[in-house]
């Protein structure tokens, strides 16, 4: 099955660009013969100027990697660079769309302004390279969600993706953006576009910008401690890009590199081969009991091989305890605090079915899952370890923690919202309401109190039917 | 199917935690029922961890199962617990590996359906396994699930140093039976069959529902050096059985003299018992309180099964484990 992904706004595309990056990286260390192989065609087509479509067999040689992707961006700066960058020949020109000024930050722009202007454009685009796919099996959209942009015009796509599309997954990474940022009206943004997510997405893997400060920090501060026994092998760090084909390493990328690799862990299992594959279908289908409920709590472990291999690896059970550890998880979240519904554990590389049920067993007893999911686990093996490790796990939670994070967005948002700052900006755009920031309040609310109610312990009162005798 | 001279019967094999092996191995077994009424239809099942590997396994169960039921003429049930736990305990297999795990099932599998001769054909290999099989265990419509006990299990290391006689292959079998372990250890040798010719009736019935597992049939096949000398009474034993079925019909050996995959002597037992009861009860609990939770349900109501589905599927297994916790 193959994927298509999405980008949009600045965040959106920076993090795309790493994804292609680190996924060529990945699927070259792999694919030593240059086929065109089944893994390759999830993500990419082969073009082949003289023959046109038909080269897109698997088995062939590969003469032009395309990306299955559409680009977007209402500025020109990011995609221009995309377009004379290292990266430029996995997309033809009309994959990218964009426009000249941007959205100010401002979601109302992004959503209603550009989303109108832009509509038949986009649909045409993602139409095409669905038409390039055999069985499109999921979207993959990339936006940030404190900007204009990826937040506003992102969830607009997101929308026109159900309308046009509805049988397709729809799996969004929206990056959050921190307490501290400097957009004033980021609150906005992200509480409009949220309700979007609840209600047009069927997966949502949210990250918080400060977590992946933290594991990037985490990482270096590793790398120059200069003992002899915590020398991280060169290249080997979930925020490196070396190897790639980008050579120039940019601002936030190390930070970006996380979120590719959430993305490539995810999908690995439906791209490589293994004992126990997991499809994208299987992550919504065991981790989202209620609808509304599917917002992700991610966590990726190892960080980094270590460099000397006199040191004995680390076991392979401090890797399972670590996926749930407050540190490793790419939203600020405890999880292990809070109430799991469900949790997916997709493991890669050399790691057995009994290191998996071993840990499993090891590690019920210290996590709360809802009384009627205590067994709530889904598990997935995938033969291919990522560039640089013999093995990895990407745990994926439905876990009432989320609703903190959502609580500090909405108080941040109630705090403009009393005093009506800056909302003329978005009220001014044509097609923006005042009821859509009440409801997209509302709306929030609710999603908080869904989570809440959730931790109640009581068990509904339905005794099992019983058969006369 | 068209390839076969005679076709002695529908083998499937598929999991019940999943999406395609529960669902299309369901629906392909309808359709096998449908284009082949007289067929003798033998589906194995592979039951997930308990302690859990797919989050909605226990709802993909409930509904497999209580579709099979209906279509399938016998259902030989796997636990990927208890195959885990041969591998680990029995073969000594540090990683455990699924190929390891499916290699312990294949075995068990294999010692079933290998050629043997049976009461029916005592002078040559039987050619009709599986409909004999069924007539052996499956003597009710209402009882259909079995369960197979396999031994010895152990690592080639060991078995290089072990050596067997059918006396203690048999006893052990036979304990694990009224016991209702699964593997060769651990077995609970304080459980016992009261003596079928007890003076209490009534009371007799009750006291055994507690203490041992109780069989409805029971098919022992023996392969390997001096199997004509196995003694097999200890299975004919009625105290064992449900008493509305008698012995005669309960009990059937089959037996080759050709050793099997490496082990000078094994002995299978194929089991219509109840020790399938609980983890089967398990199952039907775990998923009774996600439904009544009514999480998860609207991934299925959007394929088109509805709550009803689910009503008449959890109908239909209270009614199997009332039925086999009353024998």
């Amino acid at each position: 099955t193959q994927s298509v992904v999405v980008q949009v706004g600045q965040c959106g595309n920076q993090v795309g660009c790493r994804f292609w990056d680190l996924a060529l990286r990945e699927h070259s260390h792999v694919n030593q013969k240059g086929v065109y192989d089944e893994a390759l065609s999830s993500f990419f087509r082969n073009d082949d100027p003289r023959r046109g479509h038909r080269a897109n067999c698997i088995g062939g040689r590969i003469t032009g990697l395309k990306a299955r992707a559409v680009l977007v961006d209402m500025e020109e700066g990011v995609l221009a660079e995309i377009l004379q960058g290292p990266l430029r020949q996995l997309f033809s020109s009309t994959q990218l769309i964009s426009d000249v000024s941007g959205s100010g930050n401002n979601w109302a722009v992004g959503h209603h302004t550009y989303g109108s202007a832009y509509r038949e454009q986009i649909v045409d685009q993602v139409r095409r390279a669905a038409e390039h796919c055999d069985c499109l099996q999921c979207f993959f959209l990339i936006h940030s969600m404190g900007g204009g942009t990826g937040s506003g015009l992102g969830t607009f796509v997101l929308k026109l993706l159900e309308e046009e599309f509805p049988e397709v997954y729809r799996i969004v990474t929206s990056v959050y953006p921190t307490a501290e940022d400097d957009v004033i009206t980021s609150p906005y943004n992200c509480v409009l576009a949220m309700k979007e997510l609840t209600e047009h997405a069927d997966c949502v893997l949210p990250v918080d910008n400060q977590s992946l400060v933290d594991i990037v920090g985490k990482i270096q501060h590793m790398s120059h401690t200069g003992k002899p026994s915590c020398v991280i092998k060169k290249n080997c760090t979930i925020i490196s890009g070396q190897g790639g084909v980008v050579k120039v390493e940019k601002p936030f990328d190390a930070m970006n590199n996380i979120v590719a690799n959430l993305l490539l862990n995810i999908t690995s299992s439906a791209r490589f081969e293994g004992s126990l594959n997991m499809d994208l279908n299987e992550i919504a289908m065991n981790l989202v009991p209620f609808p509304r409920l599917h917002y992700l709590v991610s966590s990726l472990t190892p960080l980094y091989t270590l460099a000397d291999v006199n040191v004995p690896p680390r076991r392979l059970d401090q890797m399972f305890s670590d996926a749930f550890s407050k540190e490793h998880q790419l939203i600020r979240a405890d999880p292990k605090h809070n109430l799991y519904l469900a949790c997916a554990l997709m493991l890669r590389g050399n790691v057995q079915l009994s290191d998996l049920r071993r840990n499993i067993d090891r590690l019920k007893p210290t996590l709360p899952f809802v009384p009627w999911n205590q067994e709530g686990w889904k598990t997935s093996l995938c033969s291919v370890p990522p560039v640089g490790h013999t093995h990895s796990l990407l745990a994926l939670a439905n876990n009432t923690c989320v609703q903190f994070a959502f609580s500090q967005l909405r108080e941040r948002f109630v705090k403009l919202y009393r005093r009506k700052a800056h909302l003329h900006h978005y009220l001014a755009v044509d097609g923006m309401e005042s009821a859509g920031f009440s409801e997209a309040l509302s709306c929030l609310s609710d999603l908080i109190q869904d989570y809440t109610h959730l931790e109640c312990p009581l068990m509904p009162n339905a005794p099992r039917l019983s058969i006369a005798t | 199917m068209e390839r076969c001279d005679r076709l002695a019967g529908i083998f499937t094999m598929m999991s019940v935690a999943g999406g395609t092996g529960s669902g299309v191995g369901t629906y392909i077994t309808q359709c096998l029922r449908d284009m082949y009424p007289q067929s003798f239809i033998f589906n194995q099942l592979t039951w997930p961890y308990g302690a859990g590997e797919v989050t909605v396994q226990n709802y993909n169960s409930v509904l497999t199962l209580s579709h099979l039921y209906q279509l399938s003429d016998a259902i030989l049930v796997h636990e990927n617990d208890t195959v885990h736990k041969i591998c680990s305990r029995l073969m000594n297999i540090k990683h455990i590996s699924i190929n390891d795990v499916n290699k312990v099932i294949a075995h068990q599998l294999g010692s079933v359906l290998q050629p043997a001769y049976t009461a029916d054909s005592s002078g040559h290999y039987c050619r009709n396994p599986i409909g004999e099989l069924l007539s052996s265990v499956v003597c009710h419509p209402e009882y259909k699930l079995l369960s197979l006990c396999n031994i010895p299990q152990m690592s080639s290391t060991s078995l290089a140093y072990s050596a067997f006689n059918w006396p203690g292959l048999l006893k052990h079998l036979r304990q694990m039976l009224i016991a209702s372990a699964r593997m060769e250890e651990g077995i609970d040798w304080t459980v016992s069959v009261p003596s079928a010719v007890a003076s209490g009736g009534e009371s007799g019935t009750n006291s055994r529902q507690k203490c041992f597992n109780v069989s409805i049939a029971n098919l022992l096949i023996l392969r390997g050096k001096d199997v004509s000398t196995a003694q097999t009474d200890g299975f004919k034993d009625a105290g064992l059985y449900v008493p509305w079925f008698t012995t005669e019909n309960s009990f059937s050996t089959w037996n080759s003299p050709v050793p099997f995959n490496g082990y000078e002597k094994s002995a299978t037992l194929v089991s219509n018992s109840q020790s399938l009861l609980k983890p089967l009860d398990n199952i039907v609990r775990k998923a009774w309180d996600m439904f009544a939770s009514r999480a998860y349900l609207h991934q299925y109501t959007k394929f088109g099964i509805s709550e009803e589905d689910f009503l008449d599927s959890f109908t239909a297994l209270e009614q199997i484990i009332s039925s086999y916790t009353h024998l």
